[in-house]
């Protein structure tokens, strides 16, 4: 995983709630085999039309998308993040996350963002009266903070678990972190009751 | 204090515990399918590891798999390359599959249960949402990305933070036409579609108690459209009933020490749940969903809401996105809908009680002009079963389809799909823009209300059909 320190990058305003999996990429991409290639599925339906904010000028290159709340919902699809990690975006923020989507953003370095409602569209009217603000998260000092011409306009602190922040920080891969444990593993398993189901004799 | 279910069942889990860490929680089920294992399977060749439990560890075939013709090639390479790889996949790594034309394969949700392999007290997870759907049986299972389905592969473990705990709890007797279904829309209405993120649900109360495992497994299916990581329902003696002789359960005293652990597995009455919802089951109605999301439906007997009278801005935008995509008016009679397309089937209803009650409907009626209605059973025992009581020829007597198990039209990978602006009443689960087939309209229902209205054309209940409707039988 690549590790996620500070990135500063232009904002996209997505002024939606309950932006679930089916729209970030719909289910005929995941018919692919691999973890790349699926930018020009991100949104698809919505970017058939010419005025959709991802399809503007100004929002072009932009890494930080700014959402409505209970972005992400829906399907386990870890291709909705990889969609948008393929697409060029660093974060996401939103004033709710759905629980697999966030989980499954933070295991590929794609940070989401929680701050409050009021917080969030502040930064989406930044972004709409300036596409060129920039929006800086910060995750050493866990901040979000967004700047106009160099002078900033706005600061807001966010929670993200201590071990995920870790993790992120560090890029490190969870399987490697778990095996660390095997000890702890073997031990569970060999305690574990003989009524337990198996798919085929061990 | 006491613990409630979903407690008792993470702590019999935890592999590992410290202090600023998830826990890390055993896996005593890993189901695949083919949409998101294979770049698990890559990513196990990359760091040259195998998949640790084998016997923990069962494949199967649905999302893109068709419904006719299976014994043909199937036609989409792309579709055809991702079944390829899931066989390629499981033959080099040793994974038990159950591939499109054996007798074990089905959707995923239905086949581990079906089995006998999802069991109270275990924990089970698959890279699927729906996977809540196990919790019926007092399991915590829950769905996952593709990275946590490597995990489980390498490791038979996952790291969790630990959910809080909701209790939805559902009091007294469902009115006569009322579904496991329409209950579960109307918890999701009422909670919203982020009203159970955090926490694992546990579905309780003297209506929760008499419903059958497949009710059961209908409504925990749906927890993930509330948000919620899981959702559970106590193990009884409906539970094990259901479980006594499948494949997979204990047997002899195996079977006994089992029921002595799965006895255990109740909340107690001490605990304390960090959310409370109640309901009584006898305000419940057919419900049906007018929106794009599970949480925008109402009674079938109500209207189409107003946007403007939603006083929280984003609910509001959200339902005239919603009208307009749907090509809905607000004040509507919702039962005034007209559908082109009726499907009954999905990890929600394509179980054989979903069919027979959807056959029970349409015995005798016809399937009314201009609408196409899809039966597709959940699994191919589900289909056996279903023709050894004669239900498809019900089905192909009314004018409908009787399909091959899968996935099928509850999501857009496999040639069953709505066409742009064609309008369905559905017995699945998600009623997102295109969810069903790019432009596609989606209302979610129960079954027997899928079969009501395809009788009558329009969203519709048992309770609207006349038996006029009906040839007796001996006329047939
Ligand atoms: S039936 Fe629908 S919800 Fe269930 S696993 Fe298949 S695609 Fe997912």
């Amino acid at each position: 995983m690549e590790a996620f320190t500070v990135h500063t990058g232009r904002a996209v305003p997505l002024r939606r709630s309950n932006v679930d999996t089916d729209q970030i990429i719909p289910a005929h991409w995941l018919k692919k085999v691999t973890r790349d290639g699926y930018e020009d599925g991100l949104f698809e339906a919505w970017r058939k039309d010419p005025s959709f904010v991802l399809n503007q000028e100004e929002y072009r290159g932009a890494t930080v998308l700014v959402a409505g709340p209970d972005f992400g919902t829906g399907s386990s699809r870890e291709h909705a993040a990889w969609a948008l990690q393929n697409y060029g975006f660093k974060a996401v923020i939103s004033s709710r996350f759905a629980d697999i989507f966030r989980g499954n953003s933070l295991k590929n370095g794609l940070l989401t963002v929680v701050l409050d409602q009021d917080v969030v569209e502040r930064l989406q009217a930044l972004a709409e009266a300036d596409p060129a603000a920039e929006v800086t998260v910060d995750l050493e000092r866990r901040q979000v903070r967004a700047a106009v011409a160099g002078a900033e306009q706005l600061t807001a602190d966010f929670d993200l678990d201590e071990n995920a922040r870790w993790r992120l920080l560090n890029g490190l891969d969870d399987i490697s972190l778990t095996l660390q444990n095997e000890s702890d593993i073997a031990a569970y398993e060999a305690a574990r009751p003989s009524f337990k189901p198996r798919t085929i004799a061990a | 204090m006491g613990r409630t279910l979903a407690e008792k069942v993470w702590d019999d889990h935890v592999v590992r515990r410290a202090d600023g860490e998830p826990d890390l929680l055993f896996i005593d089920l890993h189901l695949l399918h083919e949409v998101t294992s294979p770049q698990a399977f890559d990513g196990l060749r990359l760091g040259d590891r195998k998949v640790r439990r084998l016997d923990l560890t069962i494949a199967t075939e649905d999302h893109n798999t068709p419904t006719l013709d299976i014994d043909k090639p199937i036609a989409d390479p792309v579709s055809r390359a991702q079944l390829e790889t899931l066989r390629k996949n499981c033959a080099e790594f040793g994974v038990r599959l159950h591939p499109l034309g054996d007798v074990e394969q089905g959707v995923v949700h239905v086949v581990g249960p079906q089995l006998g392999l999802t069991q109270p007290g275990t924990t089970v997870v698959c890279g699927d949402s729906h996977t809540s759907t196990h919790g019926a049986f007092g399991a915590l299972a829950f769905g996952i990305g593709t990275s946590q389905v490597e995990h489980v592969l390498a490791t038979q473990t996952l790291p969790m933070a630990r959910p809080r705990t909701m209790a939805v709890t559902v009091e007294g007797e469902l009115p006569d036409d009322v579904t496991a279904k329409d209950l579960i829309l109307a918890v999701i209405a009422k909670i919203g579609t982020g009203g159970g993120q955090g926490y694992i649900i546990e579905y309780r109360g003297s209506a929760v108690e008499k419903l059958s495992m497949e009710a059961r497994m209908t409504i925990c299916n749906m927890s993930i459209e509330a948000g919620a990581r899981a959702g559970m329902i106590a193990p009884d003696e409906t539970t094990f009933a259901y479980l006594k002789g499948r494949a997979h359960a204990p047997e002899g005293e195996e079977w006994d020490r089992a029921v002595e652990y799965w006895r255990t597995l109740r909340t107690d009455g001490d605990a304390v749940f960090d959310a409370e919802v109640f309901i009584d089951a006898a305000d419940l109605a057919p419900f049906v969903t007018w929106g794009t999301n599970p949480g925008q439906g109402a009674p079938l007997s109500e209207r189409v809401p107003d946007p403007a009278s939603y006083d929280d801005a984003s609910k509001r935008h959200a339902a005239e996105k919603a009208l307009e995509y749907m090509g809905l008016t607000a004040g509507q009679a919702l039962r005034d809908i007209r559908v082109d397309t009726v499907f009954v089937g999905s990890c929600t209803n394509g179980r054989i009680e979903d069919l027979r009650s959807a056959a029970a409907v349409l015995e005798g009626r016809k399937v009314a002009d201009g609408v196409r209605m899809l039966v597709v059973p959940g699994s191919v025992r589900v289909a056996l079963q279903a023709v050894e009581e004669g239900l498809d020829k019900v089905f192909t007597g009314s004018g409908a389809e009787w399909r091959h198990a899968g996935c099928s039209m509850c999501l857009g990978m496999n040639p069953d799909q709505l066409a742009p602006g064609e309008r369905s009443a559905s017995t699945s689960n998600r009623n997102f823009e295109g969810r069903q087939g790019k432009g596609g309209r989606t209302h979610l229902v129960s079954p027997q209300v899928a079969a009501a209205t395809a009788v009558l054309g329009h969203l519709a209940s048992p309770a609207d059909l006349s038996d006029a409707d009906r040839t007796p039988a001996g006329a047939r």
